[in-house]
């Protein structure tokens, strides 16, 4: 084998060699179970549509039950492997973003709860608050004085 | 059973239809690009803002329920379309209040719980 000489030579040896992701199981994987996730907040949406919620309050509830059950699946470690499985079908959805927050607060424990769990656990799910946030005052600001 | 009576299938697979989709979307950033998921995860919700700002996120929305308000286009939509109710009754004050208000109950549900799973939960070792 020649030696490896210039960064570009390193790179594609590098691509070579790494891993080739399957893209279609991937993204069939992703799809079925992120279906599934959505479906399954559809079915709490009904259900509390029907127990006479108005529509703010119902998807509110969606919400925060996806974000307990997975709180819950991470605290068991079966959503790590879940998430192996089906990469952004967990990620997108709403899961993705609690296990942000709730698999850093398990992890760091050891450092504390002050700068272990309460500053870990937003790693992650800070700079989407940050940008989530900031983007949706902007509009509001927008909304305010041109519209 | 009443309640499964009153379930519309067909919203049901559209939901499914449109949520699996989204998530692709997402999937192909992963595989194709080498962004972080926490990219990917600032990416949608900032695009979620943009679209639910626009008012577009609303039709699909309408289409197919929580296979649009899951996803965290979503989360971004129901932060745009907060801010934008409010600054309707309470002018720029809204601006700043409606948005997390509105989101509120997610972010507020994943902190408790996060704090709870940390108090029940052992950190596992990391195989290096």
């Amino acid at each position: 084998m020649n030696p490896i000489e210039t960064p570009k030579e390193y790179n594609k040896y590098v691509e070579a060699k790494a891993p080739k992701s399957p893209i279609l199981k991937d993204c069939f994987n992703a799809f079925w179970v992120g279906g599934l996730i959505c479906s399954i907040g559809q079915f709490i949406l009904e259900f509390c549509l029907y127990k006479g919620l108005d529509q703010t309050s119902a998807s509110t509830i969606v919400s925060i039950c996806l974000v307990a059950i997975s709180a819950l699946l991470t605290a068991l470690n079966i959503f790590n492997k879940l998430g192996k499985f089906a990469g952004a079908g967990t990620l997108v959805p709403i899961t993705g973003f609690a296990n942000s927050i709730v698999s850093p607060a398990i992890e760091y424990k050891s450092e504390g709860y002050i700068m272990g769990v309460g500053a870990k656990m937003f790693t992650v799910a800070g700079p989407v608050l940050v940008f989530g946030i900031s983007a949706s005052v902007i509009v509001g600001i927008i909304a305010c004085f041109f519209v | 059973m009443d309640y499964l009576q009153s379930i519309d299938w067909g919203l049901m697979l559209r939901c499914f239809i449109v949520g699996g989709l989204i998530c692709i979307i997402g999937q192909l950033l992963l595989d194709k690009t080498k962004l972080t998921s926490a990219r990917i995860l600032v990416i949608f919700v900032t695009t979620g803002v943009l679209l639910g700002g626009l008012g577009i996120y609303q039709y699909l929305i309408d289409f197919a329920g929580c296979g649009a308000t899951v996803p965290l286009f979503g989360f971004g939509a129901n932060l745009a379309k907060g801010a934008i109710e409010a600054v309707e009754t309470q002018g720029l004050l809204g601006a700043f209040i409606g948005g997390v208000k509105a989101a509120s109950g997610g972010i507020a549900a994943a902190i408790f719980f996060g704090y709870i799973a940390s108090l029940l939960a052992k950190p596992k070792i990391k195989k290096q």
